[in-house]
């Protein structure tokens, strides 16, 4: 096992086999688009999406309700399927893998972070946390990933006997247990006051710069943009605009 | 038209789809269930109904009372006995017939009066016509025996009574009520084959046994509120002065006492077998449909939360419950309908009866379907109620977990997804446990009905291969001196010979009475034995009888006892014996005693009314056919031939009787062991899809579902085993009648078959769950709140 301590930039080893050189662009995503239904009924969930996401960078996605954004995280993240276009991770189409490639992929190199948590409510809070590391190829020690979240005190506890914040720590400490190239999170402060919410975003942000691991994260709340390297906008399926922070905020600093 | 309905309906509607596969597994446990219950109820109320209305339709006799020969004007004077309704004097004696090729068959001759207006004991015909008046030469032949010889109207037949053959020509073949079974003299199991009924003329009869004016056989009529017993003493005594044998009720006749035994076993099957069924599969379905509502517990909160009471709520699953069971109840009616009608008809051609009256159960469709909503119902208003009771807050909200106890004392080595199948267990030990019991008690249902399968089968090995083994049975036309016996040793082929002497008695044992006989052996009998409850062979008691165990049951009587042996033949003398012991036999009512000993009491020391022989085969076409030239042979069986007879009655009714029960107990098995897997699914498919998310592979994330299911159903085996273990020890008791004992073996094999079962629909059900845990939808459970 291998302690996130003083590697700042993941092993050679831990890139897909597929990609056998380093990557500038974690994603890469052409006129991507979703289609919900059929006919009538159908929903144009994705309206052609181009979008890059550098390797490292802690990208933040705006949007209305509605707009698109979980249904892009979620064909980046591997559990569900676009309609049309591509997307290249590292350089490897995802488009068009089957499930066991994708299970593959998600395996080796996605970690989740959810509105609502989903932890397993029959394990502790280190048994969730060690349910990932024990399936991942180069995971950290999940006590050192708790110890991460400031929760080391609260290994032995069982989800229900969390509060919500964290919970969601718990769920963050899980993600990152299996050293994940790449971190989604979909409304990850979206159940949580103001102040828990930007205790979850500084752990995000501190991993970020730490690991380097390259974060995605939906969020309502406008004034996390701040702490982002780049910042897109959603607007009905499409891109709005696309920024980058020259100087970004430390995620203790928000407020909303 | 589905917008038409309130939300809630729509709901429900909804839900009966999403959820059809259970659905219609939970309908098909009720409804195998109530269609177990429809046909056993209607199975016996039919053949009942049918005995019923022949039994009266044919005037068959209440009272029988054989004699030596009376006067035909005695009749009158039976008829004037308080209570009777109709007397009659008929001709009734033994007599062989011999077929081509074919051992000697035994014969029943009856006279019978083609032109009496409303005839007792009425014959019906089913080819052919009646014996035209003054044509002694013309007879009927019992259907049954035709069938199995191929005999029709317009054949030959060559008769051997009271040592005169004569021929007689087939003119029809007819149904009667006195031989629903048809058994030779001296055999207790009824062989088409071997026993032929004839009826003639009264002319042809009176000439061959000399009873010109007489008669040897009386039967009456009774009205309803006769005293049976009074008519009974009032004959004998009538009947004395010329020989009366004793009169007997129409429950001491052959064929009305293997057909009330047959139909009383249905009846238990029905009284005893379906309740258990119906308790299983009720419980069952508790268990199922209260986990189902449970997991609409958020449902039932949300619905709480927007202001529907409680009632109402209640009232929307317990209308799901309903339709379940409404469906489950019809289509088990229609099946037991189905299988009712058939298993009926079956009986009903085993039985001979020339009509079958299957009705179908109106009022079993009412049953079968409350039944199903009786149990359905209750399951759903507990769950709602318990759901219901809480504030709408909390309901919405997974259970909290209960202190798990020693959380930390799960071993080290344990992976994270092991961890989850044992807390999912220890943190619910009673929903694991109820699990268990669950299909513990659908298996439980197949071990037994295994048992009974194999109970049948030791019952006839017993009887055949270890008490019985001899090969060929010889009646002679009246006892004989040992000189036959060594006649029939002398027969080449013949490898030993054992005499025996069957002497017809009435047993008497306080008020217990009952018809039987006394079977003498030989202390040296090595073909046809008494066991004792060792399997062992008895040795004959020097001065007491040895009965079954069923006819000491029957009797009330045991070992140390003295009963009164009223024996029907010859001087008939009354005689006190002890009872010295009990005998394990499976099939009948025998009793057994020395020979020795049996002859000195009659006064007729050495004599034999038959023997049992052990043939070599290679030889034994040679054998019969000595034995048709001996004219001291009245009837012969096989064997062979009574084993495969009773191997086929056994197999027809009942057998398909207990298969389709078997079927059943499977139907409920799998039903069970596949609303538990869906169920578990259901509850966990949250857990699962966040599995799947976080890179579990869709083994991996079925094997926290799968584990538990398959860890329980491990520890269910040896639960149903020993459930069914308990229950055949309650049933095998219940399921015996006085002809048939059903031993109380245990084979291994039915809970081979049974786990086979429990483990086939497992697999199956986990394949199918499966293919649920691999059609997750990653993306919604992500949105479903905890
Ligand atoms: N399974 C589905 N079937 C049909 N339409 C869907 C489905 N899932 C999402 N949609 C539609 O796709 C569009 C985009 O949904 P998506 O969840 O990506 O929005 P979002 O930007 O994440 O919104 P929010 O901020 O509310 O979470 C919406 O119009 C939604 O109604
Ligand atoms: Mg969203």
């Amino acid at each position: 096992m291998r302690t996130l301590r003083g590697s700042r930039r993941r092993a050679p080893d831990a890139a897909p086999p597929e990609a056998g050189q380093r990557h500038e662009d974690a994603f890469v995503i052409r006129t991507l688009t979703k289609v919900y239904g059929e006919g009538t009924a159908a929903v144009r969930a994705l309206r052609g999406i181009d979008l890059t996401l550098p390797d490292g960078e802690l990208t933040v996605l705006l949007g209305p309700s509605g707009s698109g954004k979980s249904t892009l995280l979620n064909i980046l993240g591997g559990i569900d399927t676009a309609t049309d276009g591509e997307v290249l991770f590292r350089g490897v189409a995802l488009t068009g893998a089957s499930q066991r490639e994708l299970t593959r992929y998600r395996r080796a190199h996605v970690g989740f972070v959810f509105q609502f948590y989903n932890l397993m409510p029959s394990l502790t809070a280190l048994e969730n946390v060690e349910l990932v590391a024990e399936i991942a190829p180069h995971p950290v020690d999940p006590m050192e990933a708790l110890a991460l979240v400031g929760l080391e005190g609260r290994a032995d506890h069982f989800p229900s006997e969390l509060s919500g914040g964290e919970q969601q720590r718990v769920a963050i400490a899980r993600a990152v247990a299996k050293n994940p190239t790449v971190l989604f999170c979909d409304e990850p402060t979206g159940a949580l006051d103001s102040r828990t919410g930007t205790e979850v975003l500084a752990v995000l942000q501190d991993l970020n710069e730490r690991l380097g691991t390259t974060t995605l994260i939906i969020t309502h709340a406008a004034a996390t943009a701040a702490m982002a390297d780049r910042v897109v906008t959603f607007a009905d399926g499409r891109v709005g605009s696309v920024a980058c922070n020259e100087d970004k905020a430390r995620a203790r600093e928000l407020s909303w | 038209m589905i917008r038409l309905l309130p939300v809630l309906d729509r709901k429900l509607l909804r839900d009966l789809w999403r959820l059809r596969g259970q659905v219609l597994a939970i309908a098909f446990v009720i409804a195998a269930g109530s269609a177990l219950l429809v046909m056993s109820t209607s199975t016996y109320a039919a053949l009942d109904a049918t005995k019923r209305a022949y039994y009266e339709r044919t005037r068959f006799a209440d009272v029988f009372a054989p004699v030596t020969r009376a006067p035909v004007g005695l009749i009158e004077r039976l008829r004037r006995i308080d209570g009777v309704t109709a007397a009659e004097g008929r001709i009734s004696a033994f007599g062989r017939v011999d077929l081509p090729g074919a051992p000697p068959i035994s014969a029943r001759l009856v006279s019978y009066d083609a032109s009496a207006a409303a005839p007792l004991n009425g014959v019906t015909l089913s080819a052919g016509r009646m014996i035209a008046p003054g044509r002694s030469s013309e007879i009927l032949l019992l259907d049954a025996f035709a069938r199995a010889t191929g005999l029709g109207p317009g054949d030959d037949i060559t008769v051997t009574a009271d040592g005169q053959r004569e021929t007689f020509r087939i003119v029809g073949t007819a149904y009667s009520p006195e031989f629903i079974f048809a058994m030779a003299p001296g055999e207790f199991v009824s062989n088409d084959a071997r026993f032929a009924v004839i009826w003639a003329s009264r002319e042809a009869l009176e000439a061959a046994f000399d009873l010109d004016g007489a008669f040897n056989d009386a039967l009456l009529t009774l009205s309803r509120d006769a005293d049976l017993l009074a008519v009974i003493e009032t004959a004998d005594r009538l009947l004395a002065p010329y020989g009366g044998a004793g009169a007997y009720a129409r429950e001491d006749q052959t064929s009305d006492r293997y057909l009330t035994e047959d139909l009383e076993q249905l009846r238990v099957m029905d009284r005893i077998m379906t309740p258990l069924f119906l308790g299983v599969s009720a419980f069952l379905l508790n268990v199922v449909i209260g986990r189902l509502v449970q997991t609409e517990r958020e449902e039932i909160g949300l619905l709480k939360a927007f202001g529907r009471s409680g009632g109402e709520v209640g009232w929307h699953y317990l209308k799901f419950a309903l339709a379940v069971a409404v469906l489950g109840g019809v289509l088990g009616w229609l099946g037991g309908l189905y299988l009712g009608a058939r298993v009926s008809a079956l009986y009903s051609s085993v039985y001979h009866f020339p009509f079958l009256l299957y009705d179908p159960p109106v009022r079993a469709l009412g049953t079968s379907i409350l039944a199903g909503v009786a149990s359905a119902g209750i399951a759903a208003v507990l769950a709602v109620r318990a759901a219901a009771a809480l504030p709408p807050a909390i309901a919405m909200r997974p259970p909290v977990p209960p202190d798990y106890g020693g959380r930390g004392s799960l071993p080290r080595w344990l992976d994270q997804p092991s961890r989850m199948v044992a807390r999912r267990i220890l943190r619910a030990p009673l929903k694991a446990a109820l699990t268990i019991v669950g299909i513990g008690a659908a298996m439980s249902l197949t071990v037994m009905m295994g048992f009974n399968a194999a109970a049948v089968d030791e019952m006839v090995v017993r009887s055949f291969d270890i008490a019985d083994r001899h090969d060929v049975g010889v009646t002679f036309t009246d006892p004989r001196g040992r000189a036959a016996l060594f006649a029939l040793g002398r027969i080449d082929g013949v490898q030993r010979v054992e005499g025996r002497r069957d002497v017809p008695v009435r047993f008497v044992n306080g008020t217990s009475e009952r018809l039987g006989s006394i079977t003498g052996l030989s202390g040296e009998a090595e073909l046809s034995r008494a066991l004792g409850a060792d399997l062992r062979p008895l040795d004959m008691p020097a001065g007491g009888l040895v009965l079954s165990q069923s006819l000491a049951r029957l009797l009330g009587a045991e070992a140390g006892d003295e009963i009164t042996v009223d024996v029907r033949t010859g001087s008939r003398p009354s005689i006190a014996l002890p009872v010295a012991a009990t005998a394990d036999a499976l099939i009948g009512t025998p009793a057994y005693m020395d020979e020795g000993v049996l002859g000195r009491l009659l006064g007729e020391e050495g004599r034999v009314s038959g023997a049992v022989l052990m043939v070599d085969s290679a030889r034994a076409d040679a054998v019969t056919e000595r034995l048709r030239e001996a004219p001291i042979v009245l009837g012969v069986s096989l064997q062979s031939e009574s084993l495969a007879e009773l191997d086929r009655m056994l197999d027809e009714g009942p057998g398909l009787f207990r298969r389709i029960m078997m079927v059943v107990s499977i139907v409920i098995a799998v039903g069970v062991v596949y609303n538990s897997a869906r169920i578990a699914f259901i509850e966990r498919a949250r857990d699962l899809a966040s599995l799947r998310v976080l890179g579990f592979t869709s083994a991996e994330a079925g094997y926290v579902l799968l584990g538990e299911l398959a860890l329980l159903t491990v520890i269910a085996l040896p639960v149903g085993g020993m459930m069914g273990v308990f229950l055949w020890i309650v049933v095998a008791q219940a399921v015996s009648t006085d002809l048939y004992s059903i031993p109380t073996v245990f084979d291994p094999r039915g809970f081979g078959v049974a786990a086979l079962t429990v483990l086939i629909s497992s697999v199956a059900a986990g394949l199918l769950v499966m293919c649920d845990v691999r059609r997750l939808d990653l993306v919604s459970a992500l949105k479903v709140r905890e």
